[in-house]
C-alpha cells in the first residue's frame, strides 16, 4: 500500500430480499417434489397449481402492504373478505345478469369500510389494530347475523375469474401479476406513492412538509379493503359460492401480515415494497404445497402454519435491539 | 375519630373525589344490570345476581389476567386456543374418570404455563409483535387441541371437574345461594389485585408498559417482567377454561373470541392499550359491563352473532374516547 485512500464507506445496501425468497421456493419446491417422488408436479400444471395457490392471499396482501408501508395495519381483511364473497354469491343467485351489480355493490362496501377504517385511525386517532380489529368484529357480527351458510352461487359466466385460463397461465394469475405491477408503478412512480413512505418514516415530518397525512392514511386503507372484497369475489368465483367463514378459514388476516412482513417491509411503516409481499406469498404457497405432497394431516399443518408465521416474522425482528411489545 | 377542619367540606368535595375515583365500568354497569332488571326482575333477587356472577367469571377472571399482559405494552390473543385446548385436555386427561380430576387440573396448568412462557419468551427474545407471536400461537395452540381430540371431541368432564363451574351452594346465610365460580372468581381477582397494586411486581408491570427503555435503565429486568405477565394470562387462560367446561359439553368452540372479549372487557374499565395504566377493578367491572350487555342482546331477542357486532363498537368507541381525553386533557 502506498497511498493511504480514504474510501467512503460503501452505502449498505438493503439484501435483495424477494430475491432469497424467490429462489428459496424454488428449490424447496422442487426439492420436496423429488424428495416424494411426485414429479408430476414439476410439470406445466404443478406450476401452475403452485401459482393459483398464491393468488387470493396475494390480492389481499398487495393491499396490506400498501397499510403497513404507512404504519398502520388491517385486521379487518378477513372478515371483509368473507363479506364480499356472501354479497357476491347472494346478489347473482346464478344469474349471469347481476354479476355487474354484485360486484358494484361488493366494490362499494369495501370502499365505504376502507374509508371508515381510515377515518377512525385519522380521525379519531384510534390505534389501527383495535380499530380493524373492531371493525372486523362489527363486520362478521352482522353478516354471521345474517347468513349462517353458504348463500346463493355465481353464475358460470362469473367462475371464469378463477377457472379461466389464457393458454396454461390462468387469468387470475395473470390478474395478480398485473396489479402486482401497478402497485409497484403506484408506489414508486407516483407522488401519492412518495407521500405513502413518507408517511409512514414520519407522518409529524410529511404533515410539516405538507402532506396531508390523513387522506394519505384514508386512501391507502381504501387501497386494501378494496383488494380484500376483490378477494372475496375471486373465493366466491373459486368456491361457486360464499359462505360467511371463507375468510377466517383462510386465515387472510395473519398471513397477509405475515407475508407482507417477509417480504421485508417494516412493521414500522416506511419501508418495503410489493415485490417482496409476493415473494413472501410465493413462500407460503409453496410451503403450503410442499406440506401437501408430503401429506401432512389438516391439524399438524395448522400448527405448523402457526409456529411458520411466528419465526418468518421474528427471522426479521429478533435483530432488533429495541423492546418490543 | 379525628375530626378536622378538612372534613368539614366532605358533603361535596369529598363526593366528587370519591366519584372520580370509582371506575366508570362500575357505572356502566349497574345501568346495564338494571335495565336487564327491569327486563326481566329474577336478575335482581339473590339467586339471579348470583348466577349471574357465575356465568360472568369465566371472562372476568380472564379479563384479569390479559389486563398483566395489556398492562405491559403487549396483547394475549391465544387466551382463547387456550381456553379450547384446557377444556379438551380436561376431558382427555381425565377420561371420565373423577379420580383423575385433581392431577389433570395440574397437567392442565402446566401446559397453560408453558404457553405462557413461550409466549412471552416470543416476544422478549425474537422480537416478535405480541399481536403477531400470539396469534400463531393461537394457531399452534388450537391445531394442537384438535389433533389431541382427533377433530371431534364430545362428551362431558367428570363432575368433580365440573363442579368448579356448575356447584352451587345452597342455604348460604344472607345471599342464600354461593356458587363455587364465584369464590374461585373472587380468590382469582383478589390474587390479580394484590399482584398488580400492592407488589412491585406489579409496578414493574406497569413501567415496562410505560416505557420499557426507562424501565430497563432504572434496573427493570423487562424481559423477565414480560414473561411472568404472559405466563399470568395464559394461567387465567386455564382457570377460565376449567370454570368453562363446566358450563356446558367439550366442544371445539369454547374458547373462540374470549380473548377479544377479554380486551374488549379491559378497554371499557380504563385499561390503556399499549401499556402503562389499567386497574384490576376496572377490568373485572369491565368483563361484568360486557356480559351484562351480551345479557340485555339476550333478552331483547337480538341474534348471538351480533354479539361481534357491539364489542366491536364498544372497542372502537372506548378506545376512541381514551384517545379524545388524552388530547384534551390539562
Amino acid at each position: 500500500m502506498t497511498a493511504i485512500v480514504s474510501r467512503a464507506p460503501r452505502p449498505r445496501r438493503a439484501p435483495p430480499v424477494p430475491l432469497f425468497l424467490f429462489v428459496g421456493s424454488l428449490v424447496l419446491y422442487v426439492g420436496v417434489a423429488l424428495w416424494t417422488g411426485q414429479t408430476s408436479q414439476l410439470q406445466t400444471d404443478g406450476w401452475v397449481g403452485l401459482l393459483q395457490r398464491m393468488v387470493a392471499l396475494g390480492i389481499v396482501s398487495v393491499g396490506q402492504t400498501f397499510v403497513i408501508l404507512c404504519a398502520s395495519i388491517d385486521l379487518s381483511v378477513a372478515n371483509l373478505i368473507s363479506v364480499g364473497a356472501v354479497a357476491a354469491s347472494f346478489i347473482m343467485q346464478g344469474r349471469d345478469s347481476m354479476m355487474l351489480p354484485a360486484v358494484a355493490v361488493v366494490l362499494t362496501i369495501s370502499v365505504v369500510v376502507g374509508a371508515i377504517n381510515g377515518a377512525i385511525i385519522a380521525g379519531l386517532r384510534v390505534n389501527p389494530l383495535i380499530a380493524t380489529l373492531g371493525v372486523g368484529l362489527v363486520l362478521q357480527g352482522l353478516l354471521s347475523a345474517s347468513f349462517t351458510d353458504f348463500a346463493g352461487s355465481v353464475p358460470q359466466a362469473f367462475q371464469a375469474f378463477a377457472y379461466g385460463a389464457l393458454g396454461p397461465v390462468p387469468y387470475s394469475v395473470l390478474g395478480l401479476f398485473a396489479l402486482a405491477l401497478a402497485a409497484w408503478l403506484t408506489l414508486g412512480a407516483t407522488r401519492f406513492g412518495a407521500h405513502l413512505y413518507a408517511v409512514g418514516g414520519n407522518a409529524e415530518g410529511a404533515r410539516l412538509a405538507g402532506v396531508r397525512t390523513n387522506l394519505v392514511m384514508v386512501s391507502a386503507h381504501v387501497i386494501c379493503s378494496v383488494l380484500a372484497g376483490v378477494t372475496g369475489l375471486y373465493l366466491a368465483s373459486r368456491l361457486r359460492s360464499g359462505a360467511p367463514w371463507v375468510g377466517r378459514d383462510g386465515v387472510y388476516d395473519l398471513e397477509s401480515i405475515a407475508v407482507v412482513v417477509i417480504g421485508g417491509t417494516l412493521l414500522a411503516g416506511g419501508r418495503g415494497g410489493v415485490w417482496g409481499t409476493l415473494a413472501g406469498v410465493l413462500l407460503f404457497a409453496t410451503l403450503d404445497a410442499a406440506l401437501n405432497m408430503l401429506g401432512v394431516p389438516a391439524y399438524p399443518k395448522l400448527i405448523l402454519r402457526g409456529a411458520i408465521v411466528i419465526l418468518a416474522v421474528a427471522a426479521y425482528a429478533a435483530r432488533t435491539r429495541e423492546h418490543v411489545a | 375519630m379525628t375530626t378536622t377542619a378538612a372534613s368539614e367540606g366532605w358533603p361535596r368535595s369529598r363526593a366528587i373525589a370519591i366519584a372520580k375515583h370509582v371506575n366508570a365500568a362500575v357505572v356502566v354497569f349497574v345501568v346495564l344490570y338494571a335495565i336487564v332488571g327491569l327486563l326481566q326482575p329474577s336478575y335482581l333477587e339473590p339467586a339471579g345476581f348470583m348466577n349471574f356472577l357465575r356465568r360472568s367469571a369465566p371472562l372476568a377472571i380472564l379479563a384479569s389476567g390479559q389486563l398483566f399482559v395489556l398492562a405491559a405494552g403487549g396483547f394475549d390473543l391465544s387466551m382463547s386456543a387456550l381456553v379450547t385446548l384446557t377444556v379438551i385436555g380436561g376431558s382427555m386427561l381425565a377420561d371420565n374418570n373423577p379420580d383423575n380430576t385433581w392431577w389433570t387440573i395440574g397437567a392442565l396448568y402446566g401446559i397453560g404455563l408453558a404457553v405462557g412462557a413461550l409466549n412471552g419468551l416470543i416476544v422478549s427474545f425474537l422480537k416478535a409483535p405480541s399481536i403477531i407471536a400470539t396469534l400463531g400461537m393461537l394457531l399452534c395452540v388450537d391445531g394442537a387441541a384438535m389433533m389431541w381430540s382427533g377433530g371431534s371431541p364430545r362428551g362431558y368432564l367428570p363432575d368433580n371437574f365440573r363442579a368448579f363451574g356448575r356447584l352451587v351452594l345452597h342455604d348460604v346465610p344472607v345471599i342464600g345461594t354461593f356458587p363455587i365460580a364465584v369464590g374461585v372468581l373472587i380468590v382469582f381477582t383478589l390474587l390479580a389485585w394484590w399482584g398488580l397494586h400492592v407488589t412491585v411486581f406489579g409496578q414493574r408491570v406497569f413501567a415496562v408498559g410505560d416505557n420499557p427503555r426507562a424501565a430497563e435503565l432504572a434496573g427493570v429486568r423487562v424481559s423477565a417482567t414480560r414473561v411472568a405477565a404472559f405466563v399470568i394470562s395464559a394461567l387465567s387462560a386455564v382457570t377460565g377454561g376449567v370454570m368453562l367446561g363446566g358450563f356446558g359439553g367439550v366442544s371445539v368452540g369454547v374458547g373462540s373470541g374470549l380473548a377479544l372479549q377479554a380486551i374488549a372487557a379491559c378497554v371499557i374499565g380504563g385499561v390503556q392499550l399499549m401499556g402503562g395504566r389499567g386497574s384490576v377493578v376496572g377490568a373485572v367491572a369491565g368483563a361484568f359491563s360486557l356480559f351484562a350487555l351480551f345479557t340485555l342482546l339476550n333478552l331483547v331477542g337480538l341474534p348471538q352473532s351480533l354479539r361481534d357486532t357491539a364489542q366491536g363498537l364498544i372497542l372502537i368507541s372506548a378506545v376512541a374516547s381514551g384517545a379524545w381525553r388524552l388530547r384534551h386533557a390539562g
